[in-house]
């Protein structure tokens, strides 16, 4: 055990991995977020607390992962390289921390031009790669990105990335997980899966080359609530593939909402026979609620505890 | 007002200077209002001799190239009524507005369409009265 | 070149409002290559200022000049005999253009007629796209002559992210991801084992932090 990041004790078991996500409010009142915890406390073993997802302001993910820590839910914060330089980011890893958060998501961010300040500039000082070999050099060396030695506690990160099997090139996106691997990634969750002939041949590469054995894979799955939703994904949102028999399977359904559920639980049962899958990460996009539904008819549950 | 002789400047390119010159010899009746000003082809018309037509008082202007697809330099009649456009644009943005200022096409060999032509922008420029520029009608004003 | 565009005239008009009389300057430099202050551009946007002007029953004297380049001060120079009288200046300059009139002409009120956009060049007769960021560090043999920094809308040295689509940037389907383009440049040289180095994190303090940056050749210097 590198930290004490109960994700990183979860996989350590052997367990299959069973992670959600949780979008602050964009308001101050930490109501929403307490409720969810409570909904998805024993149902899932950390939940991803977005960072200004799509650009748009929201609670900190450093402030909601303290909300979770509170309500007993494992937060995984996550953190762009969009709003934040090199020294920005370095005082909030110290400062996240300190207040008991050990579970790191490091990623790139949407662009601003999507959210509710596309007039603002971003950052961009250094992107996810820095930012993964940055967290694991302050952990395991010890030192800030520019060397200089941290002479107390140092933060314990266990150290999650994230990778496209559907963004292009296609046959770099092997390659570029290598890379977020070399540069110290020890989980990565991945976009949502709707594709999965294409997921499955992007493990497939993964496994030869043995990538699977250095890192925790989970699955991205986001059940949809309807057939437009899953159309305006697949040909609005950069990086992503829905399929046509997916919409024609939503549209063709009595109660597309039920049926979305019903795909969701066929998609995990299906990731979990797949070699190097070590877990799931389910994006259930204001849809919460339905998370422990998911995860009993999937029979995850119940969670593994430990002391 | 009613007696309003409108000054208005047509830059022909040759060729259709030519059916200006062709509705001449066949009789047609057309506003002696037009002054010729003949260029190579219309695609060498400029925004600054626009701007410089309205600044000297013309009370209409307008820029007569081949028919489209048939301009003798291939695409300079385009050229001309990409910068018409520019030019109506600009004179929008400035509040003296796009009407004095047009973009024809014509043949060499249709003098009927040139009166016609100088008919139509004498009558449109009659009844938008004489440009606030229009040194000796603008007086009157 | 550095491309700029004009700003709309009613913009460059109200700054001039209580001008009687204005000094256009335009450049034959980077912006008359790029159509936005040459001398075409500086007798239009003259000759517009002023009939906006008589309509408004304010008639604005105008004089127009020329200067080979504006961020020269030796040609720069040459204006001193025109600016006497007048106003204000307008620079058709790009942003040196106009500091440099501002530093020689100190009393006068020199104002910009255009939005200096970027380093770029031009695609095709009328358009212009950006090219160069002016990191100061230049990294392009690393990434197949393609700049990440400017063309890349996150400016990832370690891309493509999880946006590109086919060859497309998660911003607007008309804008080609840069990494993408590298990919393609890096595999068709067979150099793909070079994407596969993590790139370092870049040194920011060679670009624009840090006041104005200075480029010194001693061997030229005349005294």
């Amino acid at each position: 055990m590198n930290t004490n990041s109960h994700l990183e004790k979860v996989f350590n078991s052997g367990e299959f991995v069973v992670s959600a996500e949780i979008g602050p409010p964009k308001h101050a009142s930490a109501e929403g977020m307490h409720h969810y915890a409570d909904v998805l406390r024993d149902y899932v073993d950390a939940a991803n607390i977005t960072d200004n997802q799509t650009a748009v302001v929201r609670i900190s993910s450093i402030a909601g992962g303290v909300h979770l820590n509170n309500k007993n839910v494992c937060p995984i914060i996550q953190m762009t390289c969009r709003d934040r330089n090199r020294i920005a980011m370095q005082a909030d890893l110290l400062g996240a921390y300190s207040l008991g958060i050990n579970t790191i998501l490091c990623l790139s961010g949407d662009h601003q031009i999507f959210g509710n300040h596309p007039t603002s500039k971003n950052v961009y000082d250094i992107d996810s790669m820095h930012l993964i070999q940055t967290v694991r050099k302050m952990r395991d060396e010890k030192q800030f990105m520019c060397g200089e030695e941290i002479k107390n506690q140092e933060p314990r990160f266990f150290v999650g990335a994230v990778a496209n099997p559907f963004g292009d090139p296609f046959e770099f996106r092997v390659d570029r997980l290598e890379k977020k691997v070399e540069a110290g990634a020890e989980f990565i969750q991945t976009q949502c899966i709707f594709d999965m002939e294409r997921f499955e041949r992007y493990m497939e590469e993964v496994c030869r080359r043995g990538i699977d054995e250095r890192v925790h894979i989970m699955a991205g799955i986001t059940p949809l609530k309807s057939w437009k939703a899953a159309r305006y994904i697949g040909n609005n949102v950069g990086g992503m593939i829905v399929p046509d028999e997916i919409v024609e399977r939503l549209k063709g359904a009595e109660d597309q909402k039920a049926e979305g559920l019903n795909i969701a639980v066929e998609q995990i049962n299906h990731v979990k026979k797949i070699k190097g899958v070590h877990g799931v990460h389910i994006m259930a996009i204001a849809w919460e609620e339905k998370v422990p539904e998911i995860v009993e008819r999937c029979g995850l549950y119940p969670r593994p505890k430990f002391d | 007002m009613d007696n309003f002789e409108p000054k208005i400047v047509a830059f022909c390119c040759h060729y259709s200077a030519y059916s200006a010159d062709l509705a001449g010899s066949m009789r047609l009746q057309y506003p002696p209002n037009v002054r010729i000003i003949e260029l190579p082809c219309s695609g060498t018309i400029d925004h600054k001799v626009l701007l410089s037509a309205v600044e000297d008082g013309a009370d209409g202007i307008f820029v007569a190239g081949c028919m489209e697809g048939d301009c003798h330099f291939t695409r300079g009649n385009y050229r001309a009524k990409k910068r018409v456009e520019k030019v109506k644009e600009i004179l929008d943005e400035i509040g003296f507005g796009s009407d004095r200022l047009e973009m024809y096409n014509v043949s060499a060999d249709n003098g009927t369409r040139f009166a016609e032509i100088a008919n139509e922008m004498t009558e449109r420029i009659r009844s938008l009265g004489p440009s606030p520029f229009n040194k000796k009608e603008g007086d009157k004003n | 070149m550095i491309v700029a565009e004009q700003k709309p005239i009613k913009t460059i008009a109200d700054l001039i409002e209580d001008s009687n009389k204005v000094l256009l300057v335009g450049c034959s430099a980077c912006v008359a290559v790029c159509l936005a202050g040459g001398e075409k551009e500086t007798e239009v946007l003259a000759s517009a200022l002023r009939i906006k002007r008589k309509q408004e029953g304010k008639p604005l004297e105008t004089v127009t000049k020329m200067v080979t380049r504006q961020c020269d001060p030796e040609y720069i120079a040459t204006l001193d005999d025109s600016v006497e009288d007048v106003d204000t200046i307008i620079s058709l300059g790009c942003g040196v253009g106009v500091q440099y009139l501002a530093e020689r002409f100190y009393n006068k009120w020199v104002i910009p007629a255009l939005d200096t956009k970027f380093a770029g060049g031009s695609i095709e007769h009328g358009q212009w796209e950006e090219r160069c960021g002016l990191c100061g560090d230049c990294i392009l043999h690393r990434t197949g002559g393609i700049c990440p920094i400017i063309r890349c809308s996150k400016s990832l040295l370690n891309g493509p992210c999880g946006g590109s689509q086919d060859g497309k940037c998660e911003i607007n389907k008309d804008v080609p991801c840069a990494w993408h383009l590298i990919y393609e440049r890096m595999k068709s040289l067979g150099k793909l084992d070079k994407l596969l180095e993590i790139q370092p994190p870049k040194d920011w303090s060679r670009s624009r932090d840090g006041g104005p940056r200075k480029v010194t050749r001693e061997d030229v210097f005349i005294d």
